[in-house]
């Protein structure tokens, strides 16, 4: 049934509840779990400048996404990890739009109205564009 | 070839075209700011960035990143143009980028590596910090209405931005507050009352100095600042485009492509550009990927005068110092904070020596320079920290040196190890060393020889194969005594 989820991870707690929920759908049906983070253009600038090199840049991002890959790894689940660039949440739309998901799932900062408002939920803005089923972790 | 260049123009064209407009509307309140912090007519700046952006869609190495008149550059013109005016700063301009074609021969790029990143925070902040500083003479004291107006414009370009995106917010505030000046009549300075705007194509002229050695004595310092601060920003604006679309770039065809562009740019009246952080983030946030992008956007930034040349005189200057107050907070490294308290005491204080400096000469140049020097210090301070542990082990003294022994770190050697002693058997230890350079092999000889003087059984020990090499090639005291063994 699930046999391609496309898993939205951020380095967050949250990232990693859901990266919880999507080991079990995976055994379901020995699903793959592509891992998909979001280098965010509003901190390109922060990071590159902060960043002693562009491999250094490449490692600290591949390290947000570690905590999820060790649970991959401990669970013997099958996973790519997909770094892309660009606003977090219409990139992640557009991705799993043209590449095609069985299910897509993502944790959720749980902001109350105002943050949302201020901030943009990301969980959100997917749920509510992403051409597949969206499973999101609170 | 062919491909790649067809590709690279394009590949992209409706969002290139669309991201070049909303560039072209952003470029319009900065290059006119620009020139005002230069001290010159808004169509330097107007022009320059017309001309930069044009070209550099030619020549530059790092396609979509947008290149143009800008404040880093401007407030580097500032004496020159108060001291010797324009036509100088046209001649410092061509020079600039005579000076920049050939750092981008040399391959001068490589060398960016070299500058630490606790520069490039302070470079951006002291930069951030001088753009700020130049807007405060056009608000402070003025009028209340001046502050009403820049309060507006602010909250215009920050609140906005949240509900609606499809229009740059500080176009709205250009247009709406220009309009509500226009039509209510209140007393408030304009753009024209700075300069003047015409709505002309720019012209091929030949600056009007005398070619002396005195002329090049005068703008070859400004225009070497100009190249160094132009590069240093534009190589850095280019690692940021290259992280955000994930591609790579050029490098030293954007230093020459930069200097090509402003050697032009001299001829044409417009003062010396690079590219823009800020406006290349806009540009790919935008959608904007190729060379048709940057040309867009130069191309129609003209237009744009050349058709509304009337009304942009009639821009508020509050409304422009709002907006470029906006672009200061944006260019600040708000990382920086926390950058101060978690890096390495080093690095925080060459970070604050760059600002430091900068915003007491107004030269970016010079904090730059300093920064680099200061790091360079720092970091042979560091590196040449060396320890010699002394331990004896069954009748044989043995010392453990640990560290890089080099020109800096030698004294430090030679008073770790005991010289008076007498009839020992002692074993100097390199396994956690290592051997750079002739004062390190000379040292390790005046420290055998001195030993050997006095009777002792000297033997050195694990010289990886480098610092053997070194020592072999360059020691005396195994020469001296054949029966002393170095493994």
């Amino acid at each position: 049934m699930y046999s391609h989820i496309v898993l939205a991870a951020d380095g967050s707690d949250n990232a990693l509840r859901a990266a919880k929920h999507a080991v079990a759908l995976a055994k379901l049906g020995d699903g793959k779990i592509e891992v998909v983070y979001v280098a965010d253009f509003k901190k390109a600038k922060y990071e590159v400048l902060h960043a002693e090199s562009n491999e250094a840049l490449e490692y600290e991002r591949r390290q947000k996404v570690r905590p999820v890959e060790e649970l991959l790894i401990a669970e013997a689940i099958t996973y790519e990890v997909k770094i892309l660039h660009g606003e977090p949440g219409p990139t992640i739309v557009e991705y799993v739009n043209e590449q095609g998901a069985d299910l897509v799932i993502i944790g959720s900062r749980g902001l109350n109205s105002l943050q949302e408002m201020v901030l943009g939920s990301v969980s959100h803005k997917v749920v509510k564009r992403v051409k597949a089923p969206v499973l999101v972790v609170k | 070839m062919i491909t790649k260049l067809k590709n690279e123009w394009f590949g992209n064209i409706r969002a290139d075209i669309l991201a070049g407009i909303v560039v072209a509307l952003a470029l319009i309140p900065e290059a006119i700011a620009f020139s005002i912090i230069a001290g010159v007519d808004p169509m330097v700046g107007l022009y320059a960035s017309f001309s930069i952006a044009v070209i550099i869609a030619f020549v530059g190495g790092r396609p979509g990143m947008i290149s143009a008149a800008t404040g880093a550059m401007a407030l580097l013109m500032v004496p020159l143009v108060r001291d010797y005016g324009l036509d100088y700063l046209l001649a410092a301009t061509i020079l600039t980028g005579i000076i920049q074609i050939v750092f981008g021969v040399l391959k001068v790029a490589k060398l960016m590596r070299f500058i630490p990143r606790a520069v490039m925070i302070g470079f951006v902040n002291a930069l951030a910090i001088l753009i700020f500083m130049a807007q405060v003479p056009h608000f402070l004291g003025i009028s209340t209405m001046t502050y009403v107006f820049v309060a507006v414009t602010l909250a215009i370009v920050y609140i906005l931005p949240r509900f609606f995106t499809a229009v740059p917010a500080p176009l709205i505030a250009i247009v709406a507050l220009t309009a509500v000046v226009i039509f209510s009549g209140i007393e408030l300075r304009t753009v024209g009352d700075l300069g003047t705007i015409s709505q002309t194509l720019p012209s091929f002229f030949i600056p009007d100095v005398p070619f002396t050695f005195e002329t090049l004595q005068i703008i070859f310092p400004y225009a070497l600042a100009l190249s160094i601060v132009g590069l240093l920003e534009s190589l850095l604006t280019s690692q940021i485009v290259d992280d955000m679309t994930d591609t790579e770039s050029d490098k030293n065809k954007e230093s020459r492509g930069q200097g090509i562009a402003n050697f032009v740019t001299g001829f044409f009246g417009g003062m010396a550009g690079c590219a823009m952080i800020g406006q290349s983030v806009i540009n790919v946030k935008s959608g904007g990927r190729g060379r048709l992008s940057t040309f867009v956007a130069g191309a129609l930034l003209m237009f744009l005068i050349i058709v509304l040349g009337d009304l942009v005189v009639q821009i508020p200057m509050p409304v422009l110092v709002g907006i470029m107050i906006m672009v200061s907070i944006g260019t600040f490294d708000w990382g920086s904070f926390t950058y101060i308290r978690k890096a390495p005491r080093a690095d925080a204080f060459v970070m604050v020596a760059t600002v430091a400096i900068v915003v007491v000469t107004h030269d970016l140049s010079k904090g730059v320079l300093a920064g680099v020097l200061l790091s360079a210090i720092f970091f042979v301070a560091k590196i040449s920290k060396l320890k010699v542990d002394k331990a004896i082990e069954s009748g044989v003294i043995r010392y453990n040196v640990q560290g890089q022994l080099f020109f800096a770190s030698v004294e430090d050697f030679v008073a770790g190890i005991d010289l008076t002693e007498r009839e020992s058997k002692i074993h100097i230890d390199f396994t956690e060393s290592h051997v750079w350079d002739d004062s390190a092999v000379g040292a390790i000889d005046k420290v055998v020889m001195k030993l050997r003087q006095n009777q002792n059984e000297v033997l050195i020990t694990g010289l990886n194969s480098s610092s053997r090499k070194i020592v072999d090639k360059l020691a005396i005291y195994n020469q001296a005594d054949a029966k002393l063994s170095v493994h």
